[in-house]
């Protein structure tokens, strides 16, 4: 909402300047989103007399004036505009004045060889009109010397962020009405104007949808002449951002502007027959006054005659019946559209206009009379003409609303102490009304809300009113209370499994990327959990961000490739964040998920290691099971296997993936690397190493188990080591061995590590020779020949289960 | 003193060794040994006089010929050479032994100017760092972390919010809708804000209540300083007799905390959001240094201006009744803020867009060490 000072003034007598009415507006909950101050911008300019001109000697379409200022000696100006002649009273923009424009500086300069100290200017380069086949002729008794801005009259324009629920204040009165409530003025009431016609309305009004169009009231004013306005209606209009563009139909926009009241004007020569609101039938269409033609429905409320359909009603007029120059006789309508109605067919015809951003939010109800005597006599002010008496259809919601409420609340949920006199003094200058006692504060009063208020509708939104008039600079900081006992952690343990994961990729020198939850579908599909389909967007921003990610693997391709584009020659990043799923009943499962990509080189090439390698399914391996371990997960106790129905998918390598399982079913991770095909899809060059960590499969701690931990003392005995080498099928995992291997005594191994896998000279075709350090720990007494052998004994029987023979 | 007794050597005993004898063979003993170049010749030297065949064995041995009454002496003077060799060898020993090995040592000299072998480093997003300094702040207001799904129904994200239908604030909203329905016939879209998780956290915790929810939200918007995809932060507070004081204190105790200055100034103004009454927007001053807004100071004050940073209120009574609650017993204060802007106006980043690229350029410069734990003790802010 823009409005210019002076229009504000109209309605509240006050003299604060431009400044002061911003930081009340701010105060009173209306956001000063900008001031134009065009003194402002017009600084540097003044009104200046042509003494001479004279050609340029360089050029054929400059000339050389000599411009009086009003101080000092006559400046010299080089100036190309044709009307630039001797005696002229135009405008000067001295050295160091910006102009408006284009925001070029002017300054003292040589053009083509002839000094030149200022421009003289047209209106479009001052931003003051669209002329610019010449520079600005002011008359010739304009007094030279004086700054332009005040010889203009300029006007600060304030532009408000009206919120949705304040309809009143998309009128410029509203606002005056608010500013007056907070003291910075006194507000001018609204004459009442005799609205009796001379003549009976000659045609029928009628509202045949009562639901969308409550009440409809019209006039018509015979023997108008329509033109242009005036200028100071012109100029504000400009200043609210309005388009002049000729006396009637300007005449409602200034209505629609000051009161925030919609109103139309039809060419009563172009009606015919009785003038309806109605339902639109299913498939009408209507030209309106933007060009474009719109396809309505029965949900839909419009103005039309016999002839078809002239206004969709509360949005916009049609392109038929509108005002023109020729325009003699015109029907004005004022009515009251249902707020609903007016939302639902604006966001169904995609249509948005200045009297739908008002209708929707409620307009004054008890506004129509009034109203339309005040358009009526501006009409007949711009315009002559007689008015006929008005015809009324139907009524307007009567809605006297009387809100409960004891004036101790405001200090209860305001935090603030107003005197309930003060309460009432604010109440009433906002306009409402209000009985009641003030002695005693808990003791209701029934405030009877005006019907320009529809947002108020409870007790808590008269203490808004209250506090924020009052001022909420008032409102003291009071502490809160802090909750009795012990500081508990305020994390779930969820949350401090996320940090924990987090910082420990950190720490392992992945960076963290934060990427879109939504992908490209294609990139979704390939990662798609398959079972229950994709989230998909029905508005995606762009194609690109469709697909609700099932995955947190493409997004992070993506930004890997990206890197590697820009050069980046190793990759190893992470993301901590939800994928989502299909869940129960329609809703959706988004389930914590660490995600890590390793691309690029591993070490780079060194004066050590040589070449550069890249990364290995090994290195994902890596990752996978340190941070598994510091989210706390039974890293002992996980399988890892091989490519099955659960895991770890198309997506990967088939022989170079694997997923991590606790039991049979409950996947912790997958990882390895990426398969060639996607790593194609994604644009990523050379072997990528993934993994996906499942945080959420990750079981909890059971119950509180306090802080101490079990009871440990290291064993007095040392520790020693045997080691072991097996024959067994080439195609075992060595994890299945080294298993059982650590099983095969549990009293007696600590561990058992593997530490040579070898094929070749000396093992037998289709077979490897794996090794393994075993850690033994004797914990009462030293070990005897026979208890080592009782122990070989065990780990090769345990071995054999798998078909592994002890190498001699 | 000592040739005198030796001559007893000679003049008492008749042992085969002459005090000349002993003398030189003394001295050239202790010659070798002084001169020996290596532990090799030291060891041949060290054969020659004490091994078994060596000449200062072969005459300790001559002790037992001696009458026992001069035993002790002989046995002293010859034992006492033993030492003398001994003692020389073992210090010639250590002699060479060092030189040797500071030879080696000196073979063994690298270039240290040669680079080490660099471990990856890596770093924790800014937004991360920055919620957790937020959790950290309100932990110690009492305040929990909740979350809720970002895939909402229609009915959390707005009819619960005292947003029906119809209501014109929905459409302010830029939503992402979803075709499809939930089991209740609820429209799927993408949380608009963190406030659902307001009337979540109501139906499973009930009242008193304090959370902040962090995360993820989504509005159909996209320039310069607006992604689709932003993270905010959400505070509510349902107790007995909480009001706007309680809400200014708590702002403000927070934007202090976080911007670890005392100076931070609030300007509250009325405003209006459908899930609370009254509303209220909340400024804080800054000033523009170097092109970069510095928190801190009032925005009226010169050089400085306000800027726009939370939207709060008192949670309007539909919501508490939407929450499960008896709006006539329980009342409180809820509050929004973006994450990503307070992250950029605390450290310094200009581009929202970055934030999301996974840049490692931007990530090493903008992130943080894991050990940039934020700790009250510690302190929250990471300085640089």
């Amino acid at each position: 909402m823009k409005f210019s000072l002076s229009w504000l003034k109209q309605y509240l007598e006050t003299e604060a300047t431009v400044e002061q009415v911003a930081a009340r507006l701010n105060a009173i909950g209306l956001e000063v989103e900008g001031i134009e101050d065009p003194a402002a911008k017009l600084s540097g300019f003044r009104v200046a007399r042509v003494l001479t001109a004279e050609r340029h000697p360089q050029a054929d379409k400059l000339q050389v004036l000599t411009v009086d200022t009003g101080e000092g000696d006559p400046l010299q100006v080089v100036c190309g505009a044709p009307n630039a002649r001797a005696g002229l009273v135009g405008v000067l923009g001295l050295p160091g004045a910006t102009v408006p424009a284009n925001g070029l500086v002017l300054r003292k300069s040589a053009i083509r060889g002839v000094e030149s100290n200022g421009m003289m200017c047209s209106t479009r380069e001052l931003e003051l009109g669209e002329d610019h086949d010449g520079i600005i002729e002011l008359p010739a008794d304009a007094p030279v010397g004086m700054a332009f801005a005040e010889y203009h009259g300029a006007d600060p324009v304030i532009e408000v962020a009206v919120t949705p629920n304040r309809p009143d204040c998309m009128g410029i009165y509203g606002i005056a009405r608010d500013l007056a409530a907070a003291g910075l003025g006194t507000l001018q009431p609204i004459g009442a104007l005799d609205i009796s016609g001379s003549y009976p309305c000659p045609v029928e009004i009628r509202t045949d949808d009562p639901e969308g169009c409550p009440a409809f009231y019209g006039r018509v004013i015979r023997g108008v002449r329509n033109g242009p306005s005036p200028q100071w209606l012109q100029d504000r209009l400009k200043s609210a951002g309005q388009r002049p563009i000729s006396a009637l139909v300007d005449a409602t926009n200034y209505m629609m502007l000051a009161h925030g009241r919609p109103a139309h004007a039809y060419d009563l020569a172009k009606l015919n027959g009785p003038v309806v609101a109605r339902r639109a039938k299913d498939g009408e269409t209507v030209a309106a006054l933007n060009e474009k033609t719109y396809t309505l429905d029965s949900g839909m409320t419009v103005i039309a005659d016999d002839g078809g359909v002239h206004d969709i009603a509360g949005i916009m007029g049609g392109a038929h019946s509108g005002c023109g120059e020729e325009t003699t006789d015109v029907l004005l309508e004022i009515a009251y559209f249902d707020p609903e109605r007016i939302a639902a067919t604006g966001r169904k015809l995609n249509l948005t206009s200045d009297a739908r951003s008002r209708f929707e939010r409620g307009i004054d109800p008890g506004f129509l009379d009034t109203g339309l005597a005040h358009l009526t006599e501006l009409i007949q002010t711009l315009c002559g003409g007689e008015a006929s008496e008005v015809m009324r259809a139907g009524t307007a919601p009567d809605r006297p609303r009387i809100v409960h409420f004891a004036p101790a609340l405001v200090e209860k949920l305001g935090g603030v102490r107003v005197e309930p006199g003060e309460q009432k003094r604010i109440l009433a200058s906002l306009g409402f009304t209000v009985v009641g006692e003030e002695a005693n504060w808990e003791e209701e009063w029934a405030v009877t809300v005006p019907g320009w208020r529809p947002d108020i509708d409870g007790a808590p939104d008269i203490v808004e009113e209250v506090v924020r008039i009052h001022g909420l600079d008032k409102v003291e900081s009071v502490a809160l209370p802090r909750a009795d006992g012990v500081a508990r952690p305020t994390a779930t343990s969820a949350q401090k499994l996320e940090r924990r994961v987090r910082r420990a990729a950190a720490a392992r020198g992945l960076h963290e990327a934060v990427t879109w939850s939504f992908l490209p579908e294609a990139d979704a599909e390939v990662f798609a959990p398959g079972n229950g389909g994709l989230w998909l967007l029905s508005n995606p921003i762009s194609e690109d961000m469709k697909a609700m990610r099932p995955s947190l693997l493409p997004g992070l391709l993506s930004a890997a490739r990206r890197n590697l584009d820009r050069g980046a020659s190793s990759l190893r990043l992470f993301e901590v964040g939800r994928r989502y799923l299909r869940g129960e009943a329609g809703t959706s499962d988004e389930r914590l998920t660490l995600g890590l990509v390793l691309a690029g080189e591993k070490t780079p090439r060194g004066w050590v290691t040589g070449k550069a390698a890249p990364f290995d399914a090994y290195d994902a391996k890596a990752e996978v099971l340190a941070l598994l371990a510091e989210a706390g997960a039974p890293v002992e106790k996980l399988q890892v296997m091989i490519p099955d129905a659960l895991g770890p998918g198309p997506q990967f390598h088939p022989g170079q993936s694997a997923t991590l399982r606790l039991g049979p079913k409950n996947v912790l991770a997958r990882f390895g690397m990426l398969h060639p095909q996607v790593a194609k899809h994604f644009d990523v060059e050379g072997p990528v190493a993934v993994a996906e960590l499942y945080l959420d499969a990750i079981p909890g701690r059971k119950g509180a188990a306090g802080f101490a931990r079990s009871h440990y003392a290291p064993p007095a005995l040392q520790a020693l080591t045997r080691d072991y080498a097996f024959l067994v099928p080439a195609g075992l995992p060595a994890g299945d061995l080294v298993r059982v291997v650590q099983g095969a005594d549990k009293a007696n191994i600590a561990a058992a590590r593997l530490f040579d896998d070898f094929r070749g000279q000396g093992v037998p075709e289709g077979q490897k020779s794996l090794a393994l350090e075993v850690t033994l720990q004797p914990l009462e007494k030293s070990y005897q020949e026979a208890d080592l052998k009782a122990i070989t004994d065990k780990v090769t029987a345990a071995a054999a289960k798998l078909g592994a023979v002890l190498r001699g | 003193m000592e040739d005198v007794e030796l001559r007893k050597l000679d003049e008492i005993l008749d042992l085969g060794v002459t005090s000349e004898q002993y003398h030189s063979t003394r001295r050239k003993i202790l010659q070798a040994i002084e001169e020996a170049g290596t532990l090799v010749d030291l060891e041949r030297e060290r054969i020659a006089s004490l091994g078994k065949a060596g000449v200062v064995s072969q005459w300790l041995k001559l002790i037992g010929t001696v009458p026992p009454e001069n035993r002790p002496f002989v046995s002293s003077r010859f034992n006492r050479l033993k030492d003398e060799i001994t003692s020389a060898l073992a210090a010639r020993r250590a002699m060479l032994e060092a030189a040797a090995l500071d030879a080696r040592l000196a073979a063994e000299t690298i270039d240290l100017s040669l680079p080490a072998p660099e471990a990856p480093k890596g770093s924790v997003h800014p937004i991360s760092q920055v919620m957790d300094e937020l959790a950290e702040i309100f932990a110690d207001m009492g305040f929990a972390v909740a979350t809720g799904p970002e895939i909402e129904d229609d009915w959390h994200n707005f009819t619960a919010l005292n947003m029906p239908e119809s209501h014109p604030a929905r459409a302010m909203h830029d939503t992402f809708y979803f075709p499809d329905r939930n089991g209740g016939g609820r429209e799927m879209l993408l949380r608009t804000h963190t406030s659902p998780v307001q009337i979540r956290s109501m139906l499973a915790q009930g009242a008193p209540l304090r959370v902040i929810a962090p995360g993820r939200v989504y509005r159909s918007d996209s320039d310069a300083t607006h992604t689709p995809m932003f993270h905010q932060i959400e505070g509510l507070v349902i107790d007995k007799g909480i009001h706007l004081g309680h809400l200014k204190w708590t702002l403000e105790t927070f934007l202090k905390a976080f911007f670890e200055r005392d100076d931070i100034v609030l300007r509250l103004r009325p405003s209006y959001f459908p899930f609370t009454e009254p509303s209220v927007e909340v400024d804080v001053g800054y000033a523009n240094e170097g092109g970069r807004r510095v928190v801190g100071g009032s925005g009226d004050a010169p050089g400085h201006a306000w800027m726009e940073v939370l939207g709060s209120g008192m949670v309007n009574r539909r919501v508490i009744e939407a929450g499960g609650l008896d709006p006539d017993a329980w009342q409180g204060f809820a509050f929004g803020t973006g994450v990503d802007r307070l992250a950029m106006l605390k450290y310094g980043m200009d581009d929202l867009r970055a934030f999301f690229d996974g840049d490692v350029r931007w990530l090493s410069h903008y992130g943080f060490s894991a050990l940039d734990v934020p700790t009250l003790s510690g302190g929250v802010g990471m300085p640089v």
